[in-house]
């Protein structure tokens, strides 16, 4: 049986269509998956997140701990500050993509994939030496407030202010009467815009008191079908999708999270080396466009001369850009860009352009 | 869940309606339309393509999945509904209407009283 987020009737009031996601039963589209994508554009939306797990690492070695346990540079995050990271297995593979928030010295907020909350805390036990690990995930809600108008929404609702929270920190704070809140500059979108964690039985109050705030303001909540298409169109990956147990860190070009060189190392660090020096893995994340409108969506596979090379591991129509687009496994001799890549969608053959970086930015 | 009395539909949920020409038009249902969420990209066949009975005849991409629909009866493609390209929402505004997709002549029309009329097939998706 699929779990609830404590919004679940808030969804269902809302007219939500629910779709089972990570074992939980969560809306995928309210109004319709290209008003709301673009609303998150042009306005704001609301998405309950509430689903995506939370672990809580505490103690006078906590920041240590948790550089020898992910890719990225923990300790040197100032308080209020966060950053996305890698969590890596023996093989160099990627156990989860995570963003970890420091809320005091020695007391840190990860914030992981809720396909993958119990592998995570199960990883997490075995390999976090000289801290203290709790699986708070029933504790949180989360409230992901995003699109340009995010901040005229949330500022009148919050003690915090928001022009001192930058991008990629966070600050705690009351919200919506609601205290023990994180409001952080974070989020899935490519907007402006915050992610609000708060308890789990203020759920309710938190949100109903963003839809009223934000009603003026044209806000919709956004399902998870707006939300996948969000990330696609600013290339973010998604687990399960761009990365899973096998793939490394260089493959997804996620080099930038790893820091090969930190002192004292990190769980997977030998083998991201030994992977790279290699060269083994021949397959690279690309980005493709599709002129046409036809969508290769995930599985669809890269061939060259008939024969499969490659794979797609995501694919939609980008509302924003109205244009078929997505991302793909190919090897590394195809991935040039401006070159072009055969899909075989479903017996039928679809030339696709690969190209470099984001599909939409948002100032572009 | 609109379900018109004057149509006939199939296990796939496309509906069917019969014209006095002998033609027949095919679309997909209010009730297909909405579980595929927003139409992107149509893709129908060319005029004078012909078809089996069962075979799929066009393909129906919403931002989630993808679709195929099939003719339940055997024909040959007189018109298909060009206004699609480009202005793929009608599918979800007005499925029996603006939404149309194909339209065929068929040789033989006997099949379509073996389909569900509007009684069994809101019986069908209530199921």
């Amino acid at each position: 049986m699929s779990r609830r987020t404590p919004l679940h009737d808030r969804h269902a009031a809302h007219g939500a269509r629910f779709v089972d996601f990570a074992g939980f039963e969560m809306p995928v589209w309210y109004t319709g998956l290209v008003e709301e994508h673009l609303r998150v554009r042009s306005a704001v939306g609301l998405f309950d997140v509430s689903h995506m797990g939370e672990l809580r690492v505490r103690g006078a070695g906590a920041a240590a701990a948790l550089d020898r346990l992910v890719t990225n540079d923990i300790s040197g995050l100032a308080v209020g500050q966060a950053r996305y990271t890698l969590m890596c297995n023996h093989e160099g593979g990627v156990v989860d993509d995570l963003v970890i928030y420091r809320l005091a010295d020695d007391d840190f907020l990860a914030v992981v994939n809720a396909a993958n909350r119990d592998k995570d805390r199960a990883w997490a036990e075995a390999h976090l030496e000289g801290a203290d690990l709790v699986d708070e995930g029933d504790l949180w809600c989360q409230l992901a407030l995003q699109g340009p108008l995010a901040a005229t929404v949330l500022a009148p609702l919050t003690d915090v202010a928001l022009d001192g929270v930058g991008t990629y920190h966070h600050a705690l704070g009351t919200v919506a009467g609601v205290p023990g809140c994180v409001v952080a500059r974070t989020g899935y979108t490519g907007e402006d815009g915050f992610e609000i964690y708060g308890p789990s039985d203020a759920a309710e109050a938190l949100w109903d008191a963003v839809v009223a705030a934000g009603a003026p303001h044209g806000l919709l909540p956004i399902g998870l079908g707006a939300r996948d298409t969000l990330r696609l169109e600013v290339r973010y990956p998604l687990y399960g999708h761009e990365l899973d147990d096998h793939t490394a860190p260089h493959q997804a070009k996620l080099m930038w999270t790893v820091k090969l060189d930190k002192p004292g190392g990190f769980v997977g660090a030998e083998a991201i080396r030994a992977r790279r020096a290699s060269g083994a893995d021949d397959l690279r994340l690309c980005g493709f466009v599709i002129d046409g409108k036809r969508i290769a969506r995930e599985g669809t596979p890269v061939v060259v001369d008939g024969a499969p090379v490659g794979r797609v591991t995501s694919g939609t129509r980008a509302p924003s850009l109205d244009r078929s687009v997505g991302l793909a496994y190919v090897p590394k001799a195809l991935d040039v860009v401006g070159g072009s890549l055969t899909l075989d969608v479903r017996g039928t053959p679809v030339q696709a352009t690969v190209v470099k970086g984001p599909f939409y930015r948002r100032d572009a | 869940m609109n379900i018109p009395e004057t149509l006939r539909y199939t296990d796939h949920d496309e509906w069917i309606r019969a014209d006095d020409d002998g033609t027949v038009v095919i679309g997909i249902t209010d009730f297909a339309q909405d579980a595929l969420g927003d139409i992107v990209f149509v893709d129908l066949p060319a005029v004078g393509d012909t078809f089996a009975a069962g075979e799929a005849l066009a393909e129906v991409e919403s931002t989630k999945a993808t679709a195929e629909i099939y003719t339940p009866v055997a024909g040959e493609v007189v018109e298909v509904n060009g206004e699609l390209d480009g202005s793929e929402e009608l599918v979800n505004s007005d499925p029996y209407g603006q939404g149309w997709m194909v339209r065929l002549r068929a040789a033989d029309t006997s099949a379509l009283a073996a389909l569900k009329d509007a009684a069994a097939y809101r019986v069908k998706i209530q199921g």
